[in-house]
């Protein structure tokens, strides 16, 4: 049988495969089985060290769900794991063909003052956030190679911080 | 007192021995408790067969206090002493008090403590706080359902508006235990709703509760499945509900007779029930009459509920604003809520309903009693917690609803919780030295979704100190919250090279401290006080005994934990123990001994449970679900 401890990886905890890959309905469910467990609802009835120690796991088992759902922090974290660390505060250099785009989506989205334009947008950028999400998967768990999906993982990033700009401006106008 | 009894999962500590707990809906028009009983969940009524206590507290002249529906018949004639919404204060200062000058109370703001304190309302009895008041309503609960039992409560589960920050939390917190109520959770009323919703109908997939009561707004998007109420998302307001709506048709009502004024204290609590009434009247008809005899003349208004929609509109679209608000936050879209549940006392308002339906495109869901859904859901919730209902499937993942962070330089707010994360959590986030030098650091802990702390509520503040000198930008302090299950937070901070730690359980400028509980508890002991000694030394007793029984087969169980040095400490404590039950007459030293105890045995609880947990998780494999 498996012994699980508090300092057991996000993939041990929910005994699932360490890759980049994951089935969200299967997080869902053992997420849940976890707390099932571990909840300190489940041990009100039994003094203060218990509902400690409980909290503890519930905390944990909170913290690797929220890690692993996130396809961003999940392969940041696998990145980390396989020593490969993203460091993105001290890091920022990108392609220059990225950083292109970056800038048309931006200049689009200061142009842009209509919904049916603003969705547009969110479209393109989806799309995108889809095809570095598909070529992590294949950098992570085909080609091992954390190493290149680090340079992904900042571009997952960039494209995350713009499409909350977007939405935020989405926001505005709805 | 701690209790060590720990057991196999999915059993009952004590199958024979049934506790007695209770849910509670402290609403700001009126409470309500509940408990399940032959496994059925059930408003508990007073003597009179009336399951609401309306949520008003009078202060007589000398100790007398009226609480519930006398204290609303004196409303009209002693106005200044009666309060009513209640918790509408509670966690708030003066200055969140928008319409205070509609109300009749004399507020202050609170003595010696940092700005931002919580108020108090002058009464014939002195200074009441919000904190005291629904206190008083609480142990009027209790003790109605100790009544009932004919016994002692075991704990209670207190609903909270899913909307209330740390500061609203920790008030109700403290009221209940001003009350002598154990809380055994705080949760959330529109999930406490779900619950009761959700179990009832057998319902799974994702739904909305829209809970619109006296003085609070909340929407929840929730998902259940099997037994489990995960809530995706809240959203809400804590100071919009009926009152709101009562005003808005008041003042639209004054609008037609100019001449008329509200002077006295009579005149706004006059005007106020004579508008609810006529709020009321309009959820059956299409036209009511406000009337009212003020000080300076007979105000007499017709009003359609088409004025009434109209006075209210902007209301009505706040409540609209939230629904879409949290929508968002669950990634979700209105045709994935599969039902929309009416919760609280003004959601029988024609145009909410309407609204709602309009928004959702689907009728709402009105079937059950909208003022006894959210103790009910309480009740359930407080069995299972005492550990009555050992196969219980109920499990609760709720969210806090609004984010928690530091003030930065320059007054600007870094979020370390974000809103709608499932509690309870923890998150760090690491912040240095601005100053060269420099050997301490103030925290501010701020609650908001805003980036400046002004517009956010202010939680507490305190310092890390003894930090050695380093240039600016070496030291590197981890800032850590927690929140746990009852959606409280703490912070801890820690200088991560020196060691250097300070932590704080967010209380001081909004909450009661520990003394002044400690106070007010003795205060409203002293009456009875004979009685209350022979109480107290029976009680300790029975926990002395249930101590050392919970110690003796946690030790027979997992003994082989302990070394011989620990477990020869604990036999020894054990052996002053089993002394003090029979010869010690003091409750108080009673106490100090079974916690003792309950010190010298925490680490090896905590080994059990840890062991415990680990084999339950290590149990649990993708192949058994």
């Amino acid at each position: 049988m498996r012994v699980i401890s508090l300092q057991a990886n996000d993939f041990e905890l929910f005994d699932v495969p360490v890759q980049f890959a994951q089935d969200r309905a299967q997080l869902d469910a053992r997420w849940k089985a976890l707390q099932r467990e571990a909840h300190p609802d489940r041990f009100a009835a039994e003094g203060a060290a218990a509902q400690r120690v409980a909290m503890q796991w519930s905390v944990r088992i909170n913290e690797a769900y929220q890690r692993l759902k996130d396809p961003l922090k999940r392969a940041a974290y696998l990145c980390e794991l396989q020593g490969a660390p993203v460091q993105a505060e001290n890091n920022t250099a990108m392609p220059a063909a990225f950083l292109m785009q970056q800038m048309e989506w931006r200049e689009s989205l200061d142009d842009t003052d209509s919904v049916q334009g603003l969705e547009a947008l969110a479209d393109t950028v989806s799309a995108e956030q889809r095809r570095v999400q598909q070529e992590l998967a294949r950098l992570l768990d085909e080609a091992k190679d954390p190493a290149q999906a680090v340079g992904q993982v900042r571009a997952l990033m960039f494209i995350e911080r713009f499409t909350q700009e977007v939405n935020a401006k989405l926001d505005r106008l709805t | 007192m701690a209790l060590l009894q720990i057991s196999e999962p999915g059993q009952s500590p004590d199958p024979h021995q049934r506790r007695i707990a209770v849910g509670i809906d402290l609403g700001t028009t009126h409470s309500l408790v509940a408990s399940v009983r032959n496994g059925v969940a059930e408003c508990l009524p007073d003597d009179d067969g009336r399951v609401i206590l309306p949520s008003v507290v009078r202060f007589m002249p000398g100790q007398g206090r009226q609480i519930g529906f006398d204290a609303v018949q004196s409303a009209a004639t002693d106005p200044v002493n009666t309060i009513a919404s209640v918790k509408r204060f509670m966690g708030r200062g003066l200055q969140d008090i928008a319409d205070r000058s509609k109300l009749p109370y004399e507020f202050i703001a609170s003595e010696g403590t940092a700005k931002g304190g919580m108020l108090s309302i002058q009464t014939v009895q002195g200074p009441k706080s919000p904190v005291e008041v629904s206190a008083e309503i609480l142990a009027t609960l209790r003790y109605r359902a100790e009544d009932t039992f004919n016994d002692d409560l075991y704990g209670a589960v207190i609903t909270v508006p899913a909307y209330f920050d740390d500061a609203q939390r920790q008030a109700t917190k403290d009221a209940a235990q001003l009350a002598g109520l154990n809380v055994l959770r705080l949760i959330n009323e529109p999930t406490a709703a779900a619950i009761a919703y959700g179990l009832d109908n057998a319902s799974e997939g994702v739904y909305a509760v829209f809970d619109l009561g006296g003085g609070t707004f909340d929407i929840s998007i929730l998902r259940l499945t099997q037994g489990v109420f995960e809530v995706l998302s809240t959203g809400g307001d804590s100071a919009l509900g009926g009152d709101d709506y009562d005003q808005a048709l008041a003042d639209a009502a004054m609008a037609r007779q100019p001449a008329l004024q509200v002077v006295t204290a009579e005149d706004k609590t006059l005007l106020k029930a004579a508008a609810r009434a006529a709020k009321e009247a309009l959820t059956t008809t299409d036209t009511a009459s406000l009337n009212v005899a003020l000080s300076t003349g007979s105000l007499s208004a017709p009003i359609s509920r088409a004025d009434f929609e109209q006075a209210t509109q902007a209301l009505t679209a706040r409540c609209i604003t939230a629904v879409r608000k949290a929508l968002r936050d669950a990634q979700l879209a209105k045709d994935d809520v599969q039902g929309v549940v009416m919760v609280g006392g003004s959601t029988r308002m024609p145009q909410i309903q309407q609204a709602v339906a309009d928004f959702f495109g689907q009728a709402p869901l009105n079937n059950l009693n909208p003022d006894e859904v959210v103790a009910l859901g309480a009740a359930i919730q407080a069995n299972q917690l005492a550990g009555n209902n050992a196969a219980g499937e109920l499990l609760l993942l709720d969210v806090i609803p609004l984010s928690l962070g530091i003030e930065t330089m320059g007054g600007l707010v870094e979020r370390i919780i974000p809103r709608n994360q499932t509690i309870p959590t923890a998150m760090a986030q690491d912040f240095t030295t601005y100053q060269d030098g420099q050997t301490a650091l103030a925290l501010h802990v701020v609650q908001g979704e805003r980036d400046l702390v002004q517009d956010c509520r202010s939680l507490a503040r305190f310092e890390l100190r003894g930090i050695p000198p380093m240039a600016a930008g070496a030291a590197r302090i981890r800032v850590t919250f927690t929140v746990d299950a009852d959606g409280l937070l703490s912070v801890g901070a820690k200088e991560q090279i020196s060691g250097v730690e300070a932590r704080i359980d967010v209380k001081p400028s909004y909450g009661l401290s520990d003394d002044q509980i400690a106070t007010m508890l003795q205060e409203s002991f002293t009456t009875a006080q004979a009685d209350m000694k022979a109480r107290a030394l029976v009680e300790a007793r029975v926990d002395a005994d249930r101590m050392l029984l919970a110690t003796r087969s946690a030790l027979a169980a997992d003994g082989d934990l302990l070394q011989a040095d620990e477990r020869a400490a604990i036999d020894a404590q054990m052996a002053t123990l089993q002394a003090a039950i029979q010869t010690e007459q003091d409750a108080k030293a009673l106490e100090d001994c079974t916690q003792a105890l309950a010190k010298g045995t925490e680490a090896f609880a905590a080994e059990r449970m840890n062991h415990s947990i680990q084999k339950a998780l290590s149990g649990q494999n993708i192949q058994s679900l």
